[in-house]
């Protein structure tokens, strides 16, 4: 071939790096933006993922070796232009270089809800609050939980649906993913932290994908892990820094009260900051959530109403590490008979 | 007659076709939004009343939803109109209305 097609796909995270991979596997040039200084979005930050418990950094490592030759991928960029013209697309970046490009892929993912919005549940206010996403970040060094006394806490409480199906924050879907991450994160504590109690404060556990209910079961059975079933009303500080929980029971049908010395806010998905300007660059549809529309759910859920612009992964919603790179592949696909056919 | 130690039992079960729900109904036109209730205990959770009484408003407006409305009238009484109830609700169940049309539904039905 003589002018081989590129394509520019933004963002690293899986999604990007297993469209990119595919897309290169096939012929064509690809191109990856990506607006920090390493590939793997989020799913890199993650210590081991649920339900395989596989290290996130082997995921990506492995899309990283797998990338069939992608001729560039730009660092520290993001998309300031989106330009159509006869060609294609003519795409400027924050570094004040240009790319032309036959397709576009719009891979930027997601960002995690930023939980001092829930101030009643006094995450950066109280020290022994943290989230779901910092313990992720202690477990990848290789800490133990410790409270802000320097202790091994002996009672830790995790908090389903922090910023997710919550009118009041303004997000009413689901996050899909942190039931999961809460079951997981619960036997990791107690692995750890084999004197620890833990207690996780749920209103409905989704643990609806393959492998997942047997986690639930093996948090129960192997870790006596405790469920009660009661959303978090409020939380306040004691003088030694434990925590006070009032919540209601609701299989009981009674308020309760209960001390722990820490707890982990399972913070949910918001879009990606930046992923609304390139949306309104490109004329791309957003939905009310925030995330990105395909043209169609069932039939073209990776195609948008711009020809030639494609999504990908969690900029379109909540999802798995195992459904991104599942989408990935079909976007790749979808692409690839795109640019040969037309459709 | 002789004793055989059994009594009748008024039936434990929510009788939903014979239960009277005309409050229930009252409400789901005056106040729709109870109907959003997702049962997470929020509510009852932050109750001020809830804390120290058997008070409990989550399963006072789900028993509503169900018709079962007999212990209504003493319980709702408790109630302090504080509204910490509406500022935690998930869903935004207009909590303080749902108590003030409960009232007036009260008042009206007995
Ligand atoms: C606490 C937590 C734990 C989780 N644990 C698991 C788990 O154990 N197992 C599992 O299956 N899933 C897990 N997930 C879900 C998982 O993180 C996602 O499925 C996955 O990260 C989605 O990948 P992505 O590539 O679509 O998005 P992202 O990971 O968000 O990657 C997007 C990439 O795009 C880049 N980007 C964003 N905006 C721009 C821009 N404007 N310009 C250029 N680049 C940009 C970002 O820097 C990033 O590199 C978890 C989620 C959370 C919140
Ligand atoms: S996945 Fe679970 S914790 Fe996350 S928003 Fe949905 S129900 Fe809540
Ligand atoms: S308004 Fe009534 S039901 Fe609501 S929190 Fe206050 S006392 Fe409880
Ligand atoms: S807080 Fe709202 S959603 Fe939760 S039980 Fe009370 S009324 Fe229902």
């Amino acid at each position: 071939m003589l002018n081989k097609q590129r394509i520019l796909i933004i963002g690293a995270g899986i999604a990007g790096l297993a469209t990119a991979g595919a897309l290169a596997g096939n012929g064509f040039e690809v191109v990856v933006a990506e607006k920090e200084n390493q590939t793997g979005g989020h799913t890199r930050k993650w210590d081991r993922l649920f339900p395989s418990r596989r290290p996130g950094e082997e995921v990506v490592g492995y899309l990283e070796n797998n990338l069939n030759g992608v001729t560039d991928i730009k660092f520290g960029v993001t998309v300031t232009g989106v330009i159509r013209n006869e060609a294609g697309f003519l795409v400027q970046f924050s570094d004040n270089t240009s790319t032309t490009a036959d397709a576009l892929v719009v891979a930027t993912g997601f960002q995690v809800f930023d939980a001092h919005i829930k101030e009643e549940y006094g995450y950066g206010i109280y020290e022994n609050v943290i989230t779901s996403a910092d313990l992720e970040a202690l477990f990848r060094e290789g800490k133990r939980l410790t409270t802000s006394e320097g202790k091994h806490p002996s009672r830790v409480g995790l908090i389903h649906c922090v910023g997710s199906r919550d009118e009041k924050v303004g997000n009413l879907y689901c996050s899909k993913v942190c039931c999961a991450t809460g079951v997981k994160q619960a036997i990791e504590i107690r692995e750890q932290l084999p004197e620890c109690e833990v207690f996780s404060f749920y209103m409905d556990l989704r643990m609806y994908d393959r492998h997942f209910e047997e986690l639930y079961f093996e948090a129960q059975q192997q870790w006596g892990v405790n469920f009660i079933r009661g959303r978090l009303s409020e939380c306040s500080e004691n003088p030694d820094h434990t925590l006070l929980l009032k919540t209601e029971d609701t299989l009981t049908g009674r308020p309760l009260r209960m001390n722990v010395d820490m707890l982990v806010l399972l913070v949910g998905f918001i879009p990606a900051p930046g992923t609304r300007e390139i949306a309104e660059m490109a004329g791309l549809q957003v939905g009310s959530d925030g995330f990105l529309n395909s043209l169609d759910e069932h039939f073209n859920d990776n195609a948008t109403t711009v020809p030639g612009i494609f999504i990908t992964g969690a900029v379109k919603g909540p999802t798995t590490v195992v459904n991104a790179i599942a989408d990935a592949r079909a976007t790749a696909q979808q692409i690839t008979s795109w640019l040969k056919t037309g459709h | 007659m002789k004793d055989f130690g059994f009594n009748v039992q008024p039936d434990f079960a929510i009788d939903f076709d014979r239960n009277d729900k005309r409050i229930t109904e009252y409400l789901a036109i005056h106040e729709p939004s109870l109907n959003l209730c997702i049962g997470c205990g929020s509510c009852t959770g932050t109750c001020t009343a809830g804390h120290f009484t058997p008070f409990n408003i989550r399963q006072l407006h789900t028993l509503l939803r169900r018709g079962e409305t007999s212990r209504l009238k003493p319980e709702i009484k408790k109630c302090m109109f504080c509204g910490k109830c509406q500022l935690v609700c998930p869903r935004g169940v207009n909590l303080r209305n749902v108590i003030l049309r409960l009232n007036r539904a009260i008042e009206r039905i007995g």
